[in-house]
């Protein structure tokens, strides 16, 4: 795997500060120089998992590829608070042409570059309306012909943009505003969705990872892996919504955290279409952790506690935690 | 070099000879032989240069030309009907980024009823889209548009569609004068963007524009539209001086002086017209030609010069705005404001239908007579029609249209239905 995680036993945690780690340990995000890709004074709403995400991993991207990095954009959220005309937040050579072709976009950059024999390279990134929906077909296109591109999916498992309806990222019985909180079987049903990084792995692409804004090491490394490769490489990170699932937003960090330590999201990556490795879980943590602290669960705890649901959703927690491989074995 | 070849393929050359580097490839009848054989000459070794890529559909094509051209690409595309449709959003979306993308149109009908065959229903679909629409009467002249479409649209930094009659033209072996790699040289140079993306001096390309500056990036598309139309007989000039033809501008007459009955049409059916007109003239009628080529921008002072001293107009076209009849016909009539002509609308060869010297003879002898309808459909067959309009007051299950025009016609076997 692409980044070891270092304990700070001291304290018993999993993080540690970057004073106490070797120079070349440290994180992108923790050096003066970093690019600042995505700088600050853009409009994101306080808290956005979003920016955070986007902001790590374009910078490292500039880092690993010596600011020689052009990134094509989907509309939404990303897209509409960066660019505010007259105003752009982007340091970087950047394109916004519309929501569902930015893997195209992309790689007609691609190949232009290549056609002029220029050392650029190229990412695309979206939100998971962007890339699950309605950019699928062009994200799919750009996987099988193995065009050179990084697309980055920043999840927030909802269209927040357009004021918070359901994507084929939603998970279930998660309240948006498509998939009500009322009725028998409240917020979305069981049973539908699609898991994109597992589609991109079935195209066998060089790349493929998950990642959260929780863990910025480890999100960094999949970046500068990422750009070690040639070919289609696909990057899903979840970005906790503090507007769309209702949860504070100075708990961004802890709600990706919480997803990734209940096994709700699996935190791995992938080469040639083969799981290489997963980020492990010590200890899980029951998914009510989770869902507790958001609204878009609220339903589920009042007024009746819906114990039948969050078992169900514990399932799917436990299920990825099998089919990953995703605990610690010798914690 | 004089050649005998197919329109493809000679658009084909064309395209090659301009040196694009960028080139996104989707099928669909009746553009796929440009494509095919682009892809050869790049897999050949003979287009050197030039990235071919084999895409999942029309909106990915047009999208992979939009980042292909932003990128600082010299970019081309090719589609027809359905696939246009299918990339209506990339393709305004390219004319709103200002980026010079060349498309060839192969024109043909859209549905449904699914038909491959030509009309300009596809063009007409997006007329307002801010490309520029150039209509080639021939394959000379859609060899020659392709390359003068490249001039012109990097230097307005807008996308050019050349639109040729599909299968009428693209699938028709004639004589086709092709160009030099010198004379295309001489005529075109390389591409340079007025906006790239380029680490070196990074831009924001496509950011949200609010209402405070909208109305103005609409009003300068507009505007660079307006050029285009001092640009395009310059442009048309200046290939002359290198090619030694006349070809592309913004219209074309032919026996106008004394016309009293003036026709207007765009693409190869001018070509049937012109023989139709020849010989009523040689029977004394009075009667011309106004061919548009530029049909966006609109050429309304062109229009306007070369029908005003006509008694009548007749605008013959392959599209339907359903609901109200011509499209073509409302541009020409606004050309013609104020001037008192008797204006006729006449819906021809739609979906292939062919639009024979005889039907034209007739048609024009009426309209000299001022017996025709405001809006004629062209051969159209009433008993068809009607039978199914009958059939729909009788009864509620009359099931699907097509079908039953079909049956009708004794094409469908009886045992459906």
């Amino acid at each position: 795997m692409s980044h070891q995680p270092v304990k700070f036993y001291q304290t018993g945690t999993f993080t540690v500060g970057n004073r106490l780690l070797a120079p070349e340990q440290r994180s992108v995000q923790a050096s003066a120089k970093r690019y600042n890709s995505l700088n600050s004074g853009h409009r994101a709403c306080q808290g956005c998992g979003e920016a955070l995400g986007a902001r790590y991993a374009i910078d490292a991207a500039m880092e690993a590829t010596h600011g020689q990095l052009v990134a094509a954009n989907a509309t939404g959220c990303l897209e509409v608070f960066s660019t505010p005309y007259p105003e752009t937040s982007w340091q970087v050579p950047w394109i916004h042409s519309l929501f569902g072709n930015t893997a195209a976009v992309a790689t007609g950059i691609a190949a232009a570059l290549r056609v002029k024999g220029k050392a650029v390279r190229v990412v695309a990134q979206g939100g998971d309306g962007g890339t699950t929906d309605i950019g699928f077909g062009c994200l799919s296109g750009m996987f099988e012909r193995n065009d050179d591109v990084l697309y980055i999916c920043y999840d927030n498992q909802g269209y927040m943009n357009t004021g918070v309806q359901r994507s084929s990222a939603t998970p279930p019985a998660a309240r948006t505003a498509t998939t009500m909180a009322v009725g028998v079987e409240p917020g979305n049903v069981f049973g539908q969705g699609k898991f994109v990084p597992a589609i991109a792995m079935a195209h066998e692409i060089p790349y493929v990872a998950t990642a959260t804004v929780a863990d910025l090491r480890d999100l960094e490394a999949k970046v500068a892996r990422a750009m070690e490769l040639h070919g289609a490489r696909y990057i899903h990170i979840l970005v906790p919504c503090p507007l769309g699932w209702g949860s504070a937003s100075d708990q961004t960090i802890q709600m990706a955290r919480l997803a990734k330590e209940t096994g709700l999201f699996p935190v791995f990556e992938a080469e040639g279409g083969e799981i290489k490795s997963a980020l492990k879980i010590r200890k899980p943590l029951p998914v009510e952790d989770y869902l507790r602290p958001q609204k878009r669960y609220a339903h589920l705890f009042a007024p009746t506690l819906r114990a039948d649901v969050i078992e169900r959703l514990q399932g799917i927690a436990d299920r990825n935690i099998r089919k990953y491989g995703l605990l610690e074995e010798n914690p | 070099m004089l050649k005998q070849t197919e329109g493809s393929r000679a658009v084909a050359e064309a395209v090659a000879l301009c040196r694009p580097e960028v080139i996104c490839a989707y099928p669909i009848s009746p553009q796929t032989h440009i494509v095919e054989a682009l892809g050869e000459s790049v897999k050949d070794g003979t287009l050197t240069s030039c990235e071919f890529i084999n895409v999942e559909s029309e909106f990915a094509a047009m999208s992979v030309a939009i980042g292909a051209s932003a990128a600082g690409a010299r970019s081309y595309t090719a589609t027809a009907s359905q696939g246009l449709l299918f990339m209506a959003e990339a393709v305004y979306n390219a004319s709103g980024l200002g980026l010079p993308i060349v498309m060839t149109l192969a024109n043909r009908a859209i549905g449904a009823p699914i038909n491959i065959w030509n009309d300009h229903s596809d063009a007409m679909s997006m007329r307002d889209s801010g490309w520029l629409q150039l209509f080639a009467e021939t394959n000379q002249e859609a060899v020659d548009l392709h390359i003068q479409a490249f001039r012109l649209g990097e230097e307005l930094s807008m996308p050019v569609m050349v639109c040729m009659d599909g299968f009428i033209l693209t699938h028709a072996y004639e004589r086709v004068d092709m160009p030099s790699q010198a004379q295309v040289d001489a005529y075109l140079p390389p591409y340079v963007p007025r906006q790239v993306l380029d680490p070196a001096a990074p831009v924001s390309i496509g950011a949200m524009v609010g209402p405070e500056t909208f109305m103005e990036v609409r009003y300068l598309a507009h505007a660079k539209q307006m050029q285009a139309l001092e640009r395009i007989p310059q442009l048309a000039a200046e290939f002359k001086q290198i090619f030694g033809r006349d070809s592309g501008g913004l219209t074309h007459t032919y026996q106008a002086e004394g016309a009293e009955t003036m026709v207007v049409a765009m693409g190869s059916v001018l070509g049937t017209i012109k023989d139709v007109v020849d010989e009523m003239r040689a029977d004394g009628h009075a009667i011309g030609v106004l061919g548009i080529t530029s049909y966006r921008p609109f050429p309304l002072t062109a229009v306007r010069a070369a029908l005003k001293s006509a008694k009548r107009v007749v605008i013959l076209e392959k599209s339907l705005a359903v609901g109200i009849g011509g499209i073509l016909s409302t541009d020409v009539r606004m050309a013609l404001s104020g001037l008192h002509l008797h204006g006729y609308t006449v819906i021809a060869g739609l979906g292939g239908r062919s639009i024979t010297k005889k039907s034209l003879h007739g048609l024009f002898r009426q309209a000299e007579q001022d017996a025709l309808e405001h809006t004629t459909f062209l051969d159209l067959d009433w008993n068809i029609v009607n039978k199914q309009l009958e059939r729909e007051r009788q009864t509620r299950h009359s099931g699907p249209v097509a079908e039953n025009l079909l049956r009708d016609q004794g094409v469908v076997a009886a045992k459906i239905g």
